[in-house]
This record gives structure tokens, C-alpha cells and sequence, in this order.
């Protein structure tokens, strides 16, 4: 080991991240991280963004890795700055979203003593994180933070903590490159089992009423274009869960658009009746399924992923297929194209025949006065920024926040490519949009960048206007300002007698003026016939701008499987008749 | 036995011994609902870079089968082994008995002790310290024949487990 002892921990430090290629750490200084940076002070090489609040570091750094399909990295002090990025690593943990995190501790001699802002950051930070070091000695440190950047992208992504104690920092330590092998055990699989690739192949050559179910794993694994070619290939229908937007282009004709709770009628009732079932990169999550004992009850299932621990986690399923997402989708390929067997045609172009018809159904109707003065319906809304961002010549990215803005976001804008969709799925961190923006802005300087969001969630962390302002962050915040937290109004609606407590965001600030403090550009729409013009003034600005659309109040996201209910138990919205079965008293106490 | 019925599993796991792996273990378990029927860990190797966990839960097949992939990604895990399922296995725990009393009930306890092959390891004119070793269930019975003779304290390792055979993990 041709081991350099001149330079302190924190110059070590910041060598490996250089030499992992970091240009970005998203960060807040505090006493026990000092040294860091004074190490960032004293260079050019990476670039620190200063955001307002710990989680937003994370979520900043969340988008910023989503959009560019690299690790985003993040700097918080000790106790409150890592307590603070906990929300942040446990969102980008339930979205396997690669993230390195590093805390500042306490000197080594003061671990355990409750000293000044001392937390037990790794144990907390445990079951929120894919991993987590310690760094006790000062010959590790170069390693560990090598490998924390391997474990972070490496199998299912996710965040690391690397936690750094004061004493550390400072004192001289070893530099030492990356190891070729990345970590001593942990050697996640990539490559499927062939027996199980061509097991799969036989289910789908026979299959007369398949489905792809794809998510977040396409993405994780830029498996898109092959995801494509797999779709084009078989003739297969694909539908995609609310991670996975984007990996499949919205315009394609085999793209049945989102499925789940808030998905569309053709992809659900596709997934019901389907005999067989490819999932790729996806999870089954309950969002998705529905009563499990009653999702695609007729069908075998393959599922191929990453993670074996995702496999037969909810559902059981016939074939399982370890292994990364385009690795299985080139052998699919392969094997489809080697394989004499013709695929059911016949049978194909009848479920074809079928799909058209719940199609025609046209589950995402909604309906829009377009008289002078009218309220303007947030799906609307969402539609004609989707209208007027379109080929306009940059390219676009979304984040959301939580809520019903993010379901009308999911349904309404239409992604033709992926890494463009940033929202907070399995979490659902509402706050989240905003710093995920800011990161993406700052990975794409020359996007055109849009949170859309809720009145409510936006105020969980509003402080970050001030990082935009730093940084001429041009983000957009399309707000769809129904004055409730809509979700949960209309949950109370559907399932608590319309007893809406607590939902209601009182006291709102006036956003025009809120965006003006912050140096922001404040637009409002009251009604249908100023929509476009804000938007289009929205555009035309080159500096952060904060859209507040008062949209309809009562507005619910439809189409809609009430929890507990299975996919062709779905509820259809206004104009829809209604063929909802009703919520059991085992739904109710689902979230 | 039945897919859908509990089963038992004896499960052996092999870590990298480092700072923070048991807590990871035991916080799986814990955050995720699973039962622990016993654990037990130490160092196996002579540069003591690993360890071997021994752990005995109960389930579903399906729940079994997701223990086993959720210990498997965690990072400092090298390697997971159904020992229930993979073939004949030998499961072995240790006790320290301590019984108190005197008299007829003292002599019985010693009989006893004798026909399960318990050793005597400390002894008082008013107590004996038992160290037993089976498998769990013959711990258990000697435990139970012990309790109406002077059962004051009982401490036991859990259990240890390896396959039959040439077999390793
Ligand atoms: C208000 C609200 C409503 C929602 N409604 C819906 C809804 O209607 N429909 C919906 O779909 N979701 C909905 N969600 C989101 C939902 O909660 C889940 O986050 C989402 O369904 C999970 O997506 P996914 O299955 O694609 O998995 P992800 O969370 O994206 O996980 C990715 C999967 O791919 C695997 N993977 C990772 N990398 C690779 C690789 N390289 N190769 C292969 N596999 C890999 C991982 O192991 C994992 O199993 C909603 C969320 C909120 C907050
Ligand atoms: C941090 C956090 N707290 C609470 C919730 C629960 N929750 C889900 S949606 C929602 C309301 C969101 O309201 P708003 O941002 O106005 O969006 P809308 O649903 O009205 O579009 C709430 C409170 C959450 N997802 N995240």
C-alpha cells in the first residue's frame, strides 16, 4: 500500500470522493464537520450546495442521482444535522435511490458519554439505511468511503451513512485508491440463472393474455431501450407502477399507463385477467396489488429482480429470475428470438381487442368548464402544463410532492423518457419536491425543471427558496392550491362520513408574496382563462417561480381501488358509473 | 408438511465480524415482525474475521424464504443456510442448572442428573450447578423434572447447529 500520510481525514476524504467522481455534495456545516470543510474551502474540485435543512440535503441529492442515474452525495454535522437527514434516507432507501450520506460525530474518546451533539447516528440510522459505517481508525477511512460508494450503486441501490467521528478528520491519514472487487462479500448477482430465463420464455411464447409489469428496477438499471425492444418484439401490452414513468414511453400504443390504486382501468383489469405475468423491476407493492388474495388470481407469474428478498415477498410467483433488469432483458431477447415456437397470435390480437375496450373506457376523464371565470380542475391543470412543455425544444423533469397533486402529475404528464420523474413513492415524504428539483436543476443547468406540488406539502420545506435564490436555481413550483391536504380530505371523504378533521391547510401564506421574499417570481390563476397565460409567463421566466393554481376543492383523484379492494373492484370518477364494491373493514384499516 | 403451514428453521448465517452485524440482525428480525426462538453468535474462524450466527425462528414457508433473502442482503452477510431444509442436521444447546434444597429432594436431583448425563460442576451442601448439553427438547425435559426439586436459576447458551455429513455451508 503506497499509503500518502501527509494529508489530514478530511483531505482523504475528500481525494476518495473526488476520485469517485463527485461533483456535487448537497450539505450544512456544524461543529463536528468543520474540518470537511475546511478541506472544500481550500478547493475547486467539488462543488458544495448549501441547502436550508438537513432533509432537503438528501432529497436534493435524491434528485439529483434520479435524473443523472449516479450517486448523490450528502454532508450534515453530527446529531441534529444526521437526525434531520433521517426522513431523506429512509425515502431514498424505500425507493432505491443510491446516496452516500456523511455525518460528523463526536471525537472517538467522547462516543457513548452523551457528549454536545452527540446521537448514535449509526444506530439510528440502521434500519434507514442499505448500510452504515463507523469510522473508528484512521487507516479505514479511505476504504470505507470507497466502499460505501460501491454498496450505494451496487445490486438494489440505495443510501449509505458513512459516520465520521471529529478526531478522525484531523488527524493524518492513509490515502488508498478503490480495490478493484468494490467490497470483500458483498457480490450482489446480475447475471440471471438461464434454466429460469428459458422457463420464463416457455410461459411467455405460450402466453395468449400477457402483461409486463415494470417499475423503478428499468430505471435503476437503464434498462429502457431494451425494455422497448423486448415490448416491440413480443407485441406484448406493458403498464408501469408510479417509480418505473418514463422507462416505457407514454405515447407508445402498448402502454397501458400506470397501474395500482390510482392507475388506469385497462392497466388494472389487464393485470386481473391476465394469464401471464411478466414482472420486471417491480415490487408488488400493496399500492399496486390491491386484496392480495385477490390480484391476477388466473395467471402465472414471473418476477425478475435485483433483490431475491423482493421476489415472493407479497406475491408467490412461478419463476424467479435473480438478476439486473437489462442483463434479464437482453437474454429474453435472445431467447425470443432464438426460439422457433410462434407466440399466440391469434390469442394476442384478442386480448388486444379486449384492452381496446377498457380503454375505451377512458378512466381519466375528467371534465373541464371552459367558461370565463370557471374553476379550474387540477387535472386540467396538469394537462395543459404538460401541453405547453412539450416540445419546446428543453428537455423536462417533474418532481411532486405527496399527495393528489402527484397521482393527477402521474396520470396527466406523460414521460417519454426516463430519469425525467422525480416523486417520493414508497415513502411518500411530502417535502419532498422541492429539494429534489433543486438537485435535479443543479445536475441539469439547463433544464427546464417543475415541482409540481400541494399547498401543504410545499410548506415542508419551503425554507429551500432560499437555496434556489443562492444558486439562480430557475425550479418552477406549480402549485394546485385546492386549500386542503386533498389526499387526506378525500379519504375522509370516501371513508370517514365526511368528517374532514384537521385536513384543511388554514392560514395559508399568500404565495405571490411568499416567492417575492425569496427573490421568486409569485404568479396566481383564479380560473380557467388565466391558466395558460401563467403558465406560458411561468415559462418565459428565467428565475424560480412559484405558480399558486387555485384549482376545485373537492376534486378527488379518480380513477381509484379503495384499499382492500382488488383491481376490477375499481372506483371511475364523475361521468363514470360507479362499480365499487364497497370498502371492507379489513380496507379501512390500510393506509 | 403442509405450503402454507409454520414451520421451524434452523438458520445459519456467516458475517463479517465487524462493529454493528448483530444489531443488524436482531433489528431485522424485530423490524420486520420475525420470530426469534434463539440466537446465538461467536467468532469461527482462526483470524476471527468472521462469525457464525445460529438462529431458530418460525413460519411460513413464504416467511421463511423472506428471512432468508432479507438476512442475505445485508451486507456484511456472506452466506445463509436453511439447515431444517438442506439435509439432516445436528442442533445441540448447553445449560447451567442450578438446583437448591436439601434432603430426598436433593438425591433425586442428583439421579436424575445422572440418567440424563448432566455433569455436577459446582456443589454446596445446599445446592449443585447441572451443565447439560442436548438437544433442546431433552433440556427442556430435564428442566421440567428439576422444577419440583429445587429449580432456582437457569442459564442457557441457545443453539449451535451444523449438518450431517461432509456437508458445510
Ligand atoms: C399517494 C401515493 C399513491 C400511490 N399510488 C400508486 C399507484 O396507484 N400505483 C403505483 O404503481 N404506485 C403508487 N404509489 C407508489 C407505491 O407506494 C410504490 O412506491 C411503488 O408502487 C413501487 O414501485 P416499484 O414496484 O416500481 O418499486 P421500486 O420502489 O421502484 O423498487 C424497484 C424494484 O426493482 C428492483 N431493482 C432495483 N434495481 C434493479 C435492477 N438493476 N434490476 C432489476 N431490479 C432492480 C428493486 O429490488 C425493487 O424490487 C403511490 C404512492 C403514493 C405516495
Ligand atoms: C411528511 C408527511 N406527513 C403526512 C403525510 C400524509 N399525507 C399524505 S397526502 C397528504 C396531503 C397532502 O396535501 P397537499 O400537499 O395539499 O396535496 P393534495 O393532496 O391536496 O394535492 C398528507 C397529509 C405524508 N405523506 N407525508
Amino acid at each position: 500500500m503506497s499509503a500518502d500520510q501527509t494529508q489530514s481525514g478530511a483531505e482523504v476524504i475528500l481525494r476518495a470522493l473526488k476520485e469517485q467522481g463527485v461533483e456535487v455534495i448537497f450539505g450544512y456545516p456544524g461543529g463536528a464537520v468543520l474540518p470537511i470543510y475546511d478541506a472544500i474551502f481550500q478547493q475547486n474540485a467539488i462543488r458544495h450546495i448549501l441547502v436550508r435543512h438537513e432533509q432537503a440535503a438528501v432529497h436534493a441529492a435524491e434528485g439529483y442521482a434520479r435524473s443523472t442515474g449516479r450517486v448523490g452525495c450528502v454532508l450534515v454535522t453530527s446529531g441534529p444535522g444526521a437526525t434531520n437527514a433521517v426522513t431523506g434516507l429512509v425515502d431514498a432507501l424505500m425507493d432505491s435511490i443510491p446516496v452516500v450520506c456523511l455525518t460528523g460525530q463526536v471525537p472517538t474518546h467522547l462516543i457513548g458519554n452523551d457528549a454536545f451533539q452527540e446521537a448514535d447516528t449509526t444506530g439510528i440510522t440502521r434500519p434507514a439505511t442499505k448500510h452504515n459505517y463507523l469510522v473508528r481508525r484512521s487507516e479505514d477511512l479511505a476504504r470505507v468511503i470507497h466502499e460505501a460508494f460501491y454498496v450505494a450503486q451496487n445490486g438494489r441501490p440505495g443510501p449509505v451513512v458513512v459516520d465520521l467521528p471529529k478526531d478522525i478528520l484531523i488527524a493524518p491519514a492513509p490515502y488508498v485508491g478503490p480495490s478493484g472487487n468494490g467490497h470483500r462479500t458483498y457480490k450482489p448477482r446480475t447475471e440471471p440463472d438461464r434454466a429460469a430465463i428459458a422457463e420464463a420464455l416457455r410461459l411467455l411464447k405460450g402466453a395468449k393474455r400477457p402483461i409486463l409489469y415494470t417499475g423503478g428496477g428499468i430505471i435503476n438499471a437503464g434498462a429502457s431501450e431494451l425494455l422497448r425492444e423486448f415490448v416491440h418484439l413480443t407485441g406484448f401490452p406493458c403498464t408501469s407502477t408510479l417509480m418505473g414513468l418514463g422507462a416505457f414511453p407514454a405515447s407508445d400504443p402498448q402502454f397501458l399507463g400506470m397501474l395500482g390504486m390510482h392507475g388506469t382501468y385497462e392497466a388494472n383489469l389487464t393485470m386481473h385477467g391476465c394469464d401471464v405475468m411478466l414482472a420486471l423491476g417491480a415490487r408488488f407493492d400493496d399500492r399496486v396489488t390491491g386484496r392480495l388474495s385477490a390480484f391476477s388470481p388466473g395467471s402465472k407469474k414471473i418476477h425478475a429482480d435485483i433483490d431475491p428478498s423482493s421476489i415472493n415477498k407479497n406475491v408467490a410467483v412461478d419463476v424467479a429470475i435473480v438478476g439486473d433488469a437489462g442483463r434479464v432483458l437482453a437474454a429474453l431477447i435472445a431467447a425470443w428470438k432464438a426460439d422457433e415456437t410462434p407466440p399466440e397470435r391469434e390469442a394476442l390480437a384478442a386480448w388486444w381487442r379486449q384492452i381496446d375496450l377498457w380503454r375505451a373506457r377512458d378512466s381519466l376523464r375528467f371534465v373541464q368548464s371552459p367558461a370565463r371565470g370557471a374553476v379550474i380542475k387540477p387535472q386540467h391543470a396538469v394537462k395543459r402544463l404538460y401541453e405547453m412543455t412539450r416540445g419546446i425544444g428543453r428537455e423536462v423533469y417533474i418532481s411532486t410532492e405527496v399527495g393528489q397533486h402527484q397521482m393527477w402529475a402521474a396520470q396527466h404528464y406523460r414521460f417519454e423518457k426516463p430519469n425525467r420523474w422525480m416523486t417520493s413513492g414508497g415513502l411518500g415524504t411530502m417535502g419532498y419536491g422541492l429539494p429534489a428539483a433543486m438537485g435535479v436543476q443543479i445536475a441539469h443547468p439547463d433544464a427546464l425543471v417543475i415541482d409540481i406540488a400541494g399547498e401543504a406539502s410545499i410548506l415542508m420545506n419551503i425554507q429551500e427558496m432560499g437555496t434556489l435564490a443562492q444558486y439562480r436555481l430557475p425550479v418552477k413550483i406549480f402549485i394546485l392550491n385546492n386549500e386542503y391536504m386533498g389526499m387526506v380530505r378525500q379519504w375522509q371523504e370516501l371513508l370517514h362520513g365526511g368528517r374532514y378533521s384537521e385536513s384543511y391547510s388554514a392560514a395559508l401564506p399568500d404565495f405571490v408574496k411568499l416567492a417575492e421574499s425569496f427573490h421568486a417570481v409569485g404568479l396566481r390563476a383564479r380560473s380557467v382563462d388565466e391558466l395558460d397565460g401563467v403558465i406560458a409567463q411561468m415559462l418565459a421566466t428565467d428565475k424560480p417561480v412559484i405558480a399558486d393554481i387555485m384549482v376545485d376543492k373537492a376534486e378527488n383523484c379518480f380513477p381509484m381501488i379503495p384499499s382492500g379492494a382488488a383491481h376490477n373492484e375499481m372506483i371511475l370518477g364523475v361521468g363514470h358509473e360507479s362499480e365499487a364494491a364497497g370498502i371492507t373493514d379489513a380496507g379501512l384499516v390500510l393506509v | 408438511m403442509a405450503e402454507n403451514g409454520f414451520r421451524s428453521a434452523t438458520i445459519a448465517v456467516l458475517v463479517d465480524n465487524e462493529a454493528g452485524v448483530l444489531a443488524r440482525v436482531i433489528g431485522l428480525f424485530s423490524g420486520r415482525g420475525y420470530n426469534i426462538e434463539s440466537l446465538t453468535v461467536a467468532p469461527v474462524d482462526e483470524s476471527r474475521l468472521h462469525s457464525r450466527i445460529t438462529i431458530v425462528t418460525s413460519g411460513t414457508e413464504m416467511v421463511i424464504e423472506q428471512i432468508k433473502a432479507q438476512l442475505g442482503r445485508l451486507v456484511p452477510v456472506g452466506r445463509v443456510s436453511d439447515l431444517t431444509r438442506e439435509g439432516p442436521h445436528i442442533a445441540r444447546e448447553m445449560a447451567l442448572i442450578k438446583v437448591v434444597g436439601e434432603g430426598e429432594k436433593r438425591h433425586e436431583s442428583l439421579r436424575i442428573a445422572e440418567a440424563f448425563r448432566a455433569r455436577v460442576i459446582d456443589a454446596t451442601t445446599g445446592s449443585f450447578v447441572f451443565e447439560l448439553t442436548g438437544a433442546t427438547d431433552k433440556l427442556d425435559a430435564f428442566l421440567d423434572l428439576m422444577r419440583p426439586l429445587g429449580l432456582a436459576e437457569v442459564s442457557r447458551t441457545g443453539i449451535a447447529a451444523i449438518a450431517r455429513g461432509p456437508r458445510t455451508i
